[in-house]
């Protein structure tokens, strides 16, 4: 016979998110602003008032070659962000078009169900931050006409 | 590593005393308090102890009108739904303030979708009922006035007593959520001519698994847990009796230390507050200032440009239990009730942090929350774009008066 022992629920630590996502609240990669950024993307959350502002350079050759990050916002808030930049950092634009909140709540190890919206402000902010770029950019338009983006 | 327990307000320690006195109710005086052999008649006498020990500490005219329930979020929905169950031949209009905890404003709002009305009377920026917008929302139909003694979020300490005075004038049944007062502000229930008021014995230093209701012997009540006859009739199910036997004790510990507990949390709250106001910009106070118009225990600030549940997580991370009110927080996503009615602004809700200290912090522990809190508000303003558009100039503070 096994007994539910009270060691079994004395951990070390009891934090309410994975590993990944304290990781990621506690240590943020990416976090800031960049002087000459190619594209800003600031978005709110309609769902609690959040803002989430991420900022890109992005090389000649269409490839994104840095991104920073900065989130008024919960843990979650903060660790999708930060996960979005390290997502999309080496990314082709076309290739960042397509990371969506999914992608950045599976490489975090999975949300509580209720801070899923959190990571679609991450996805948001990239789209908004990449619109941003092809604005300022209008002639690197072509590289993402593939995509079906509402740009 | 250091660990600093400021939510007093959700539950407290079991005092040493009062754990080794419930012991011997769990497996050598078992019985069951409505059997009438040896093991049940010396549950009983359990049970009428630990009613003298409520009674008394609240002033009560007789132990009789005290009743078990199994927490206060059951008392307080026994005494909303359980007066309008009883006397709905009457009327069916309920007064409480926009301020209620939500076992009692939700029990208000179940019974408004069975048919029942409310006013809900307004607080202002502080969170005070104001006892004429009570006696303006008097109508024929009213059966009951529910208001809290002191807020659970905010600690501001109502006039209940002129409440009370009121209700009496026009024969309306009086409840009081004491839930967050009781152990900590001195009750005398028939002062506040209160007909019903609930405690939770959790909240200062009593176990979890009790709650209590005072009834006044007038005051109408219907059950709403059916069973046997347990508890006049008016909460049937077996007693918990160790969980009965510590909140007794510790009730009776409470009232005899209150005055040294309360002096020295004074100075606590004082000093925690002076402390952040000094070293954190852009930082304000909810509810009144400390002093006998607030609840000793409760600090609840907030902070402008960031947001409550990162500032919880890096005190967690810094061994310091607080609470907060942010949206984020919730799982409803929403802010907490008594931070909208007292109309802070949003932001402000968000930014939100509540410390509620204990009879056990030192000052020490003080000096180590405010440094920490500083480099926490600090971190997270540095992550914040707010923050950022502030120091640009692009958006100004909303904290009244702007403090530095
Ligand atoms: S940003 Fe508000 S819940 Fe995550």
């Amino acid at each position: 016979m096994r007994f539910f022992h009270t060691e079994n629920i004395m951990a070390e630590e009891y934090n309410p998110y994975n590993p990944i996502v304290m990781d990621h609240f506690l240590n943020p990669r990416n976090m800031g602003d960049l002087e000459d950024a190619d594209g800003i993307g600031e978005v709110g959350a309609a769902a609690c008032g959040d803002i989430m502002k991420i900022s890109l350079k992005i090389s000649d050759d269409g490839k994104i070659s840095d991104a920073r990050f900065k989130t008024f916002g919960c843990g979650s808030a903060i660790a999708s962000s930060s996960m979005a930049t390290e997502l999309v950092k080496g990314k082709t634009i076309e290739e960042a078009l397509k990371v969506t909140n999914k992608n950045v709540v599976d490489a975090l190890g999975g949300l509580p169900p209720v801070k899923i919206h959190c990571s679609v402000l991450a996805e948001e902010a990239i789209k908004a931050a990449l619109d941003d770029y092809i604005k300022r950019h209008p002639e690197k338009a072509a590289l993402v006409a593939a995509n079906n983006h509402k740009a | 590593m250091i660990k600093v327990y400021l939510d007093h307000q959700s539950s407290t320690p079991v005092l040493p005393q009062v754990y080794e006195a419930m012991l011997p109710w769990f497996s050598e005086y078992y019985g069951n308090a409505s059997a009438l052999h040896e093991q049940g008649l010396r549950a009983r006498a359990a049970l009428n102890q630990s009613r003298k020990q409520f009674s008394e500490a609240i002033h009560s005219p007789d132990p009789e009108s005290i009743l078990f329930t199994s927490c206060g979020t059951e008392a307080n929905n026994l005494a909303v739904k359980g007066t309008a169950y009883a006397l709905q031949h009457k009327g069916k209009h309920i007064i409480l303030s926009t301020a209620e905890h939500p076992s009692v404003e939700n029990s208000v709002a179940f019974l408004e979708r069975q048919g029942f009305t409310a006013t809900r009377v307004s607080v202002n920026s502080e969170g005070f009922i104001n006892p004429e917008d009570i006696r303006a929302a008097i109508t024929p139909e009213t059966i009951l006035i529910a208001t809290h003694y002191a807020n659970h979020d905010i600690g501001t300490i109502q006039p209940v007593a002129q409440i009370g005075e009121i209700a009496r004038e026009h024969k309306i049944q009086f409840f009081v959520d004491a839930a967050f007062s009781a152990g900590w502000l001195p009750i005398n229930v028939q002062e506040m001519n209160a007909s019903l008021l609930s405690l939770s014995p959790h909240r200062f230093y009593g176990p979890k698994g009790v709650g209590v209701l005072y009834k006044n012997r007038k005051a109408r009540l219907s059950s709403i847990i059916h069973g046997g006859i347990q508890e006049n009739n008016f909460r049937s199910g077996t007693e918990n009796i160790p969980a009965i036997v510590g909140g007794g004790l510790a009730m009776e510990l409470a009232e005899n230390e209150r005055e040294t507990r309360v002096s020295r949390l004074r100075v606590l709250q004082e000093k925690l507050w002076k402390g952040l106001s000094e070293q954190i910009s852009y930082i304000c106070l909810n509810g009144p200032v400390p002093g006998e118009n607030r609840h000793p225990a409760n600090l609840n600030v907030s902070t402008e440009f960031i947001e409550g549940e990162g500032q919880l997580l890096l005190c967690n991370a810094a061994g310091i239990a607080v609470a907060s009110g942010s949206s984020c927080v919730s799982k409803n996503l929403k802010s907490s009730l008594t931070l909208t009615v007292i109309g802070l602004d949003i932001t402000l809700a968000q930014g939100n942090i509540i410390f509620t200290l204990g009879k056990d912090n030192t000052f020490e522990e003080i000096d180590y929350v405010v440094s920490s809190f500083a480099k926490i508000v600090e971190r997270l303003r540095q992550m914040s774009p707010m923050w950022e558009a502030f120091q640009k100039g692009n958006i100004s503070s909303v904290i009244p008066g702007n403090p530095k």
